[in-house]
């Protein structure tokens, strides 16, 4: 085990890609000599070159287009954008094409294409770079949704999502870039689909997801000193959604909080409690509350921004209240 | 700005190759007519796009293209999917939204796709497939595979921004990709000089990407031919992606919905003198080519159309445990364990 950090465990899993198949290529904003304007790609131009490692004209429509385009004649490409929010920009790209291709033409074409992109907020950016975007992409059918929330689980879920056939989002909290963790040393490929279970308690579940799996786990240890129990299971994946996982957890504990960074209205965790009131109303303690930023643009001051965002202590009133 | 005007240069296609374009264009012309019957009968439901009228752009650039180059075309691309070779009765059998169609209901008129005959897909967002073409262009270069990638589109995509960004990375990257602008002079309901701000909405749009303007006649086969040689030859050298405004006319509305009433009486006779179909019927004639031979290439189109009617209409309706189908490689739609 290497101890490395979420940007260098990017760069890694790209590497590792690249490296096994030659049809697998990458391009973006910046991507190039400059490895990236988080740096989660420094080192992949001087290590495979120009024609594999391309840098693009700021053309989100272009870059995803020319993305999908290459996936359906033979190449594995990953695209980056820089910023979720510039989604926006190319969402016909992402939801009309690439996520309806295949079952329009009923299969015969294949998109095994990857959108990396960095989501989400905590960095004081304002509402148009800080946006936790991967509620967009989980509505779409056609689309996989994953994001990691630790190093270890970047670079194996990325690479899974490369090796896939279909196409994968992959949403990188920009605030966790920075943080340190052990990665398995050689080859390191995860599953999509599969939740993790960070914490197991006995007496309350707490379902996380990227920037709020760290909040969790933190606001699971100052609740066992107010004496509850608390298990913390880190989604990961979207879609495909690791139900059986939650669900196993919350028929043990009886009680599901949700954290979750997006804006109240349609968020994963509103599916979730929809999947557990569906099947598993009977095991439930208490009602299913979800812990969410408010349905507001985030806001930019620092102040502000925290004060949104799901906090810790949030997180420890509202389990703690919900419980009584 | 002057921008050239490409004259025919019919003396250099060859009498095999103009007897191609000729059935070509027959067929894709009754294919058109007999899906507009069908609407009549109310047996194609849904829209649909005609492309009558505009035969001769997609004959001279399929007959131009090498059986593994890459046709990206919009919702109007029933000529441009049948034109590589896509199976007809397939085809019709979709507008029919039978189970025997090509996409066995999924996709409908809009969406027509043979990969197997390099037909990459028919794409109804305006202006999506041009950045997408561009991708396929890419895929060729990196695989050295000396594919090109075609992608044709109306006059209204110039004035959208994947136009712009697909020809910028076009050019940057040196793809080989010809973009194909069908100027129908119709965006929808709207003449598209109205909204446009040059003239010639593709052309005159082609320096501002360093690319040579070329604007040629549309209802032309032979002028058709030559330029879809000449783009797609400099894009298999290396030479980099081409512009080409074809102008041409659409003989109906933009879908069923629409009766064309907003064009002016004179201008439709006028473009319907120059029906590319009926205008190279006569220059075969003319060059010496049998009024019988012609005649056998009309008969075998319309056996070809009535016969693909046929099965299609023989065909059962879309099986419905295809619903669920195909969203995924594995060809299922579960999004959760």
């Amino acid at each position: 085990m290497a101890e490395l950090s979420f940007r260098e465990a990017i760069a890694a899993g790209i590497a590792q890609e690249m490296e096994r198949d030659p049809l697998v290529y990458f391009i973006g904003e910046d991507v190039g000599a400059a490895g990236g304007v988080f740096k989660a790609t420094v080192g992949l131009f001087e290590r495979f070159g120009p024609e594999r490692v391309r840098d693009t004209p700021i053309s989100e429509q272009a870059i995803i287009g020319a993305a999908m385009g290459a996936a359906m004649t033979g190449l594995r490409p990953v695209a980056e954008i820089m910023f979720s929010d510039f989604l926006a920009t190319c969402w016909d790209m992402v939801a009309n094409q690439v996520a309806k291709t295949r079952y329009m033409t009923d299969g015969q074409v294949s998109l095994p294409l990857v959108i990396r992109t960095a989501n989400g907020g905590g960095t004081r950016f304002g509402a148009q770079h800080s946006q936790s975007l991967e509620n967009w992409a989980m509505a779409v059918p056609g689309l996989k949704v994953v994001a990691p929330s630790t190093p270890a689980d970047a670079k194996g879920l990325l690479a899974a999502a490369i090796r896939d056939p279909d196409p994968v989002l992959v949403f990188e909290q920009k605030s966790l870039y920075g943080i340190k963790g052990e990665v398995p040393d050689g080859e390191h490929v995860d599953q999509l689909g599969t939740a993790a279970v960070r914490r197991t308690g006995q007496d309350c579940t707490i379902v996380a997801l990227a920037a709020m799996v760290p909040k969790a786990l933190a606001a699971a240890q100052q609740l066992e000193s107010l004496g509850i129990d608390a298990s913390v299971i880190d989604v990961r994946s979207l879609v495909p959604l690791d139900t059986r996982t939650i669900l196993g957890d919350v028929r043990r504990t009886g009680w599901l909080f949700t954290v979750e960074e997006n804006p109240r209205l349609c968020g994963w965790g509103a599916e979730i409690a929809s999947i557990v009131a569906d099947e598993c109303f009977d095991d439930l303690d208490g009602p299913i509350v979800r812990i969410t930023t408010p349905h507001i643009p985030l806001p930019a001051a620092d102040v502000l921004e925290d004060m949104a965002m799901p906090s810790v202590d949030r997180i420890v009133e509202t389990v703690k209240g919900g419980m009584r | 700005m002057s921008t050239r005007v490409e004259k025919p240069r019919s003396a250099e296609v060859d009498r095999a190759i103009r007897l191609r374009l000729y059935q070509l264009m027959v067929e894709l012309r009754d294919f058109e007519q007999r899906a507009y019957e069908l609407f009549l009968e109310n047996l194609v439901r849904g829209t649909s796009h005609l492309a009558l009228g505009q035969e001769a752009i997609a004959a001279g650039y399929a007959v131009a293209m090498r059986a593994d180059d890459y046709t990206f075309c919009t919702y109007r691309g029933h000529g441009h999917t049948l034109a590589r070779g896509a199976s007809m009765a397939a085809a019709m059998a979709e507008l029919l939204g039978r189970g025997n169609g090509m996409l066995h209901g999924k996709g409908g008129s809009m969406h027509l796709t043979d990969v197997s005959h390099g037909a990459m897909g028919s794409y109804a967002i305006v202006g999506a497939h041009l950045p997408i073409a561009a991708g396929a262009a890419w895929s060729a270069q990196a695989r050295k595979s000396g594919q090109v990638a075609v992608c044709f589109f109306g006059d209204g995509t110039t004035n959208i921004g994947a136009f712009h960004e697909a020809l910028n990375l076009a050019v940057v990257w040196k793809l080989p990709v010809v973009f194909v602008c069908e100027n129908n002079q119709y965006m929808e309901y709207t003449p598209i000089r109205s909204v446009t701000a040059v003239e010639h909405p593709a052309a005159d749009r082609a320096s501002a990407y360093g690319l040579e303007p070329i604007l040629v006649d549309g209802n032309d086969a032979d002028v058709m031919y030559g330029t879809a040689l000449r783009t797609i030859g400099k894009a298999r050298d290396g030479g980099g992606p081409s512009l080409v405004e074809a102008v041409t006319y659409r003989h109906g509305g933009h879908s069923r919905a629409d009766p064309a009433t907003y064009r002016p009486e004179a201008e439709v006779r006028e473009w319907l003198s120059r029906d590319p179909v009926k205008r190279y019927r006569e220059r075969l004639l003319a060059a010496g080519v049998g009024e019988a031979e012609l005649s056998e290439i009309d008969a075998r189109a319309q056996q070809k159309v009535d016969a693909a009617t046929e099965e299609a209409r023989q065909g059962a309706p879309a099986r419905v445990d295809e619903i669920e189908r195909q969203v995924w490689s594995d060809g299922g739609s579960a999004w959760r364990n």
